[in-house]
């Protein structure tokens, strides 16, 4: 396998090809350009496009996240970076009373064709303030598309539609994933929104799983492989289009499902898909659906305060092992 | 020097306005009108004074105070009050009400209601001409009260240092809703007195004059598609009703009222007309040739249907759905 990307690169690479194919993509942010950006995931595009498709701004949110809405109502593609998701509650007005509505409330006159990415989400130790899950605040406001992929391939796909979407796209990038790696994706890849992928076959329990929580699933259904549970795990790939017809179908195999979410329990995105399952596929069910989330703190900054209070492959491996042996 | 014929149709327009708002008052106040209205009766010069100076192509961004710019930019009367009566034929289909209207055919790309929030938007159009190399312009009109929040300054500071071409266009009508802007701000003119601290041009004109700001925002949007970067234009003006519907702006004192009132931009314009020699039977022709249009106009707009229940799940999405799951 020669052809190994990083999660970061991938970033990159899948903004560069869109911005390769259509002249009216452009990026906007801080520290996007001449330094590449704070995580390092618009390497080259500077160097590649110049300053008049990459450009730095202030320290502005509600500015640029602003103007990249106007410029997108007015025949640009904007890909907007927002350095930490936590940073939504800066220019949350514009994520949650105009880009999404705007389309709406002016009876589909205008359209806002702009991405927003951001890294999102914990495991490297930054604190409360710039570590959280938020894509469950995202998921609350009707109007926005969600993608959040969770390898590089996905990023390239996910980018690629995300930019080529005529909707408003938050594409969330997991910060824990940044340095992991896989085989790249061939030109022109595309992963149309809403299409969730079953990235391993079991016949025993789905795990129902997003970004940083698939390679937590992943090892966690290797774990239990051992002991003779075999684990379905569905990578939803976006919130928004939800591919509810994927998760079903596998609960409809598995009649055991587990939600694996790092946003918090308290109105996490898993309750949205048990409702749904517990009034379409409930016949489906052998047991209680359950939820492995973020637990209800803000997140704590020690190494091993954080770990425990996030979905760790501990936790859904004993959570599993559980639903299995008393709904059997 | 505006001709008379011009200045006639600026006229005509400001009268078709206020008739607009007179009668969207008194549909408010028959029950035909849902939610709340914020009525520009008092501010027609800004509107018909800023459209003037632009064209077809640039844009405009206005407040949910806005059908006064939304009637300027060629949205009719009918739209306008059918929107406000949630009707099938309102200009926004009914999904919009008073606070949105947008009339996106002439890039009156909409108003919006939540204070200060379309500043940076106008700014991104704004670069987004200069990006697909147009020399379009875009403005971005609001109120006195948007003058203290973030996204104004954050709007101001990346306009200027990418030396965008648009144009802020403060309607400073004193009060931000019962609240003199005076008493919670730190400097005399609102928006003007901050252009200093983005190093952009900020000029107070009179916004109850149409010929001045005509001038001033044709300088401005001169400068502006000359490369120049933006201006801070503060049009001092007042409000005939109160901040919306449920207040009767009880805070305002009687002898201030009185003074605007007195300098009323419809006054002050047919002052201008009869001077350059216009027959007052012409002025008198063209406010009773408004009240036959607004008439009709709420007459056609009572007769329209509702929106069809269906409507309530188009147009979330480009494809013109709302679908969100499989």
């Amino acid at each position: 396998m020669e052809d190994v990307i990083s999660y970061r690169e991938a970033i990159a690479e899948g903004i560069a090809r869109e911005m390769r194919r259509d002249p009216s993509v452009i990026c906007v942010g801080e520290d996007i350009g001449a330094a590449e950006g704070v995580f390092k995931t618009t390497v080259g595009l500077f160097a590649e496009f110049g300053p008049g498709r990459v450009w730095d701004t202030p320290i502005s949110e509600q500015g640029f996240i602003g103007a990249a809405m106007g410029a997108a109502m007015t025949g640009m593609r904007p890909v907007a970076e927002l350095m930490f998701s936590d940073f939504f509650a800066c220019c949350w007005d514009y994520l949650a009373n105009e880009i999404p509505k705007v389309r709406y409330m002016t009876g589909g006159q205008v359209t806002v064709p702009i991405v927003v990415r951001t890294a999102n989400g914990g495991g490297l130790g930054f604190g409360a303030q710039h570590s959280q899950a938020v894509e469950n605040w995202a998921f609350a406001v009707p109007g926005l598309k969600i993608a959040a992929p969770s390898t590089p391939a996905d990023v390239i796909g996910l980018m690629a539609a995300a930019i080529r979407s005529d909707d408003p796209v938050i594409v969330f990038e997991h910060k824990a994933l940044f340095a992991s790696k896989g085989p790249t994706a061939p030109l022109d890849h595309v992963v149309p929104l809403g299409k969730a992928a079953t990235v391993r076959a079991g016949s025993d329990v789905t795990l129902v799983a997003l970004a940083s929580t698939v390679p937590t699933c992943l090892a966690s259904a290797s774990l239990l492989d051992g002991e003779g549970i075999q684990a379905e795990v569905v990578d939803l790939r976006c919130l928004i289009p939800l591919d509810m017809r994927t998760v079903l179908d596998s609960v409809g195999r598995t009649s055991r499902l587990v939600i694996v979410e790092e946003n918090p329990y308290q109105g996490g995105w898993g309750g949205t898909v048990a409702s749904i399952v517990a009034d379409e596929g409930f016949q489906l069910l052998d047991a209680p659906i359950t939820r492995v989330a973020g637990a209800c703190v803000p997140l704590p900054f020690a190494d091993s305060l954080e770990k425990h209070v996030l979905p760790s492959v501990e936790r859904v491996t004993g959570v599993v092992r559980e639903l299995i042996r008393r709904w059997s | 020097m505006i001709d008379a014929e011009r200045l006639l149709s600026w006229y005509h327009m400001m009268v078709l306005i206020r008739r607009t708002e007179k009668a969207a008052q008194d549909l408010f106040l028959a029950g035909l009108v849902k939610g709340t209205t914020h009525l520009a009766a008092g501010q027609e010069a800004v509107a018909v004074g800023a459209s003037a100076a632009l064209r077809d192509d640039d844009y405009l961004f206005a407040t949910y105070r806005g059908h006064h710019h939304a009637i300027a930019r060629g949205a009719t009367p009918e739209a306008c009050l059918a929107e406000l009566m949630s009707k099938a034929s309102g200009l926004c289909a009914g999904k919009g009400g008073s606070m949105h209207l947008t009339h996106a055919a002439r890039n009156m790309l909409g108003s919006y209601a939540i204070v200060g929030a379309h500043l940076p938007i106008a700014a991104g159009a704004a670069w987004s001409a200069g990006l697909r190399g147009t020399d379009q312009v875009a403005v971005a009109c609001f109120g006195d009260g948007a003058t203290n929040i973030g996204a104004f300054h954050e709007a101001l500071n990346l306009a200027a240092v990418w030396r965008l071409p648009v144009i802020f266009l403060c309607e400073n009508n004193l009060y931000m809703e019962y609240t003199p802007i005076a008493s919670v701000t730190a400097v005399e003119h609102p928006a003007a007195d901050r252009a200093a601290a983005y190093n952009l041009p900020g000029h107070v004109i009179d916004g109850n004059d149409v010929e001045v700001v005509y001038e001033a925002m044709s300088e401005a949007v001169a400068r502006a598609r000359d490369g120049a970067g933006p201006t801070i234009l503060e049009a001092l003006t007042y409000r005939h009703y109160g901040h919306s519907r449920t207040d009767p702006a009880k805070y305002r004192p009687q002898q201030e009222v009185q003074e605007w009132l007195a300098r009323d931009p419809l006054l002050v314009t047919q002052s201008r007309l009869l001077a350059l020699g216009v027959p007052k039977e012409s002025l008198k022709e063209m406010q009773e040739q408004a009240d036959k249009v607004v008439e009709a106009a709420v007459t056609a707009a009572k007769a329209a249907p509702e929106p069809e229940l269906e409507s309530a799940f188009t147009d979330v999405w480009a494809d013109g759905g709302a679908s969100w799951r499989t």
